[in-house]
């Protein structure tokens, strides 16, 4: 107890001693907008997601920046609005904006983030955390709008590429009722193609029982067919799909949105520092991390080192810094992270993980590509209309 | 009960006598919270012995008779003596200690806590805490000038060097380097200091008088993805002529003129090396190799591998008694 009180009271001390030297500050204001619309009754609702995910990530973040900051001369602040509505969400965004701000970090729908960028002037910088429509990377890009979500054909390719090296190269597709489950049901089809896979069954799930008490009877019969080596699941909003492992005609792995996922972001993953940040972040959510809190922690996160560098909280000046070569992204996935130019999808390692385990990372060894393996996931630049740089 | 008493004391006096018999390297090892002792006559290991949780950073004191260990998921520093091999005590580290440095005075000991973003200052001989100092994010890597004038610590998410009078124990300079600094490494005369970065990718050169950048070196190892080029421990010969840098998971080792910061060749050792020590005569120098769980000891006189010794699982540091 008395060594406690101590340290205290040293680190005290040393606070006010190491307050920043610089006499000038720049306060750099970035605000978040959330809007996440609810996904409807779900059968397995046994673990509810945080409603709070990529907010929690944004004050991280934020934090993160002001620890450097102060050495700096820089402070950071978060202005945040959690809708409950799009009409809700562009309010807050017009508020903001007339309030002087110019820096966003928007987890919301693909059509919300549209009606957004729209509305932004050429000064303004905002950044995907939400939404990971294929639309928005391969021909609805804009200038101002960077994506730190990845796309679904970023995480499709991750678990295409890892079934090919696995040789499972025949699945059984089961692809959800809602539009999320639609747009990664297509990336995954793209991705089977890609990377030498054949789709021996595609079958929507149509059911809508209650699968916890017949889950056992229903899906070995709505499972069979003659060989397949595992069974791949759409669904995004997690209705159906916790039920599938298990209860498969034959037996085999089941992966995709259930069983093993590709994902942005998860509690297992420790590698390369990620303990630390994961540690960060449970201490000040009170929470594990996940894929939503990362990739709004990864803008501002990029937006802080920029603003390191040039000292100026400018957009444009920001926007330049993170195409130029001086940018790199530490952010925890052993590869320094970059922004690709023709879309501004910031380029990620994607951890394959079951509840409690990392499987594997992508990409995989022997997937090449001329620039950066990185870029063996999602739209590639000849794949993608986008230029948004020139 | 007595047999038990008996086992030990017959132990203790093993435990006595092995030292005398060999010059050994320990070796943190992270995943199987051990130590590995290896006999580097016969470059095998000896003994394995078991420490904290998820140890990483050791040192040995100046007078060569104990060992400190960083026990990070403990929230405290071991202290092994080495005349027996066996715990002896605990020092208070401050929360989940990482790499730590001790002064040339022997008694005040500088701990990274990379939870908490302060740096922590521990009299190793009456357990009083001297300073926490706040430094950036997940600071890492730690060194002391060996004059004792600076005590620098890199925090990783901050990409900084802080630069800590060890007199007052106030920051006095920041220097702004590439992304994820891990380590720092002194000239034997305290003018020059070494900074890696791990996912920049370069090793900056500081002016110790003026504090200021007077070189920055990158690596291009041949068939390597440039991503994978992580530079991570530095060891220094004292004869000013080489310095090792360990790549990480680039799986080798660059050896940089320590003159001309020119990169003179690349040594392909274990999966992900990370730390670096050279043996008493500078003859030989061991890197762990975290994913491959070795130690590779290198010829420094034909800058070639000669051996990978296994050893527990992800070897984490490493370092020589010298008067052993």
């Amino acid at each position: 107890m008395s060594f406690l009180s101590r340290t205290v009271a040293i680190s005290l001390i040393t606070l006010a001693a190491a307050s920043p030297l610089q006499a000038e500050t720049l306060d750099v204001r970035i605000g978040y907008l959330q809007w996440v619309p609810h996904q409807g009754p779900v059968l397995s609702n046994i673990i509810p997601e945080p409603e709070d995910a990529g907010l929690r990530g944004a004050e991280l973040a934020i934090n993160d920046n002001s620890t450097t900051g102060k050495f700096l001369g820089q402070t950071y602040s978060l202005q945040s609005e959690v809708a409950d509505s799009e009409e809700g969400a562009i309010a807050a965004f017009d508020a903001m904006r007339e309030n002087g701000f110019d820096l966003f970090v928007v987890n919301a729908p693909a059509s919300t983030l549209k009606a957004l960028t729209e509305k932004a002037g050429d000064n303004t910088l905002i950044f995907n955390a939400g939404a990971k429509d294929d639309a928005l990377r391969t021909g609805q890009c804009h200038v101002n709008l960077l994506h730190t979500m990845p796309s679904y054909s970023m995480l499709t390719d991750a678990l295409g590429q890892w079934l090919n090296q696995r040789r499972w190269d025949e699945v059984f597709l089961i692809t959800g009722p809602t539009q999320a489950d639609k747009g990664w049901a297509d990336a995954f089809r793209r991705s089977a193609k890609r990377f030498g896979l054949e789709i021996v069954e595609d079958k929507p799930w149509t059911f809508d029982a209650d699968l916890r008490r017949t889950a056992s009877k229903e899906l070995p019969l709505f499972t069979q067919a003659s060989d397949y080596d595992a069974v791949v699941v759409a669904d995004v909003r997690g209705d159906f799909g916790e039920y599938v492992p298990f209860n498969t005609w034959l037996p085999r792995p089941v992966v995709g949105t259930q069983g093993m996922s590709p994902v942005t972001w998860h509690r297992v993953v420790e590698s390369w520092g990620a303990a630390q940040l994961q540690n960060r972040f449970r201490e000040l959510a009170g929470r594990d991390m996940n894929g939503e809190d990362y990739a709004a922690w990864a803008a501002i996160r990029s937006m802080g080192t920029a603003v390191t560098d040039l000292n100026s909280a400018n957009p444009t000046d920001i926007r330049n810094f993170l195409f130029s070569d001086k940018f790199q992204l530490a952010a925890f996935k052993g590869r320094k992270l970059t922004f690709r130019d023709w879309n501004g999808q910031l380029r990620q390692p994607i951890p394959l993980v079951h509840p409690r385990g990392l499987v594997a990372r992508a990409p995989f060894e022997g997937f090449l590509h001329p620039n950066t393996e990185m870029d063996t996931l999602g739209f590639d630049r000849p794949e993608s209309e986008c230029r948004i740089n020139g | 009960m007595k047999t038990l008493f008996k086992q030990t004391a017959l132990a203790a006096m093993i435990g006595l006598s092995t030292p005398a018999l060999a010059s050994v390297a320990y070796v943190s090892n992270e995943k199987d919270n051990t130590l590995s002792v290896i006999d580097t006559e016969t470059q095998e290991v000896i003994e394995t012995i078991s420490v904290g949780q998820r140890p990483r950073g050791i040192l040995l004191s100046k007078d060569f008779t104990k060992l400190y260990i960083c026990a990070s998921d403990d929230d405290t520093v071991q202290v092994l003596d080495l005349a027996t091999r066996k715990i002896v005590d605990t020092l208070p580290s401050g929360e989940d200690p990482e790499q730590f440095a001790l002064h040339p005075n022997n008694k005040h000991l500088y701990i990274a806590n990379e939870d908490d973003a302060i740096v922590t200052v521990v009299d190793v001989d009456t357990k009083d805490v001297l300073a926490q100092i706040d430094v950036g994010i997940e600071p890492e890597g730690m060194a002391v000038s060996p004059d004792g004038k600076w005590a620098v610590n890199t925090s990783e998410t901050t990409s900084m060097l802080h630069w800590i009078n060890t007199e007052t124990f106030e920051i006095e300079k920041n220097i702004v380097v590439g992304q994820r600094p891990r380590h720092v490494e002194f000239s034997k005369d305290s003018k020059i200091a070494w900074a890696s970065t791990e996912i920049g990718g370069t090793v900056h050169i500081i002016d110790v008088d003026n504090l200021e950048q007077i070189h920055e070196m990158s690596f291009k190892v041949p068939g390597v993805n440039q991503d994978r080029v992580q530079p991570v421990g530095i060891e220094l010969t004292s004869d000013g002529k080489y310095a090792f840098v360990a790549l990480g998971p680039s799986n080798h080792v660059a050896v940089v003129d320590a003159q001309t910061y020119e990169v003179l060749d690349y040594l392909l050792v274990g999966a992900r090396v990370w730390q670096l020590d050279l043996d008493k005569d500078e003859k030989h120098l061991y890197t762990t190799n975290g994913v491959s769980g070795d130690v590779s000891v290198i010829d420094v006189e034909d800058l070639k591998v000669i051996k990978s010794i296994k050893v527990g699982r992800y070897p984490w540091g490493v370092v020589i008694d010298p008067t052993s």
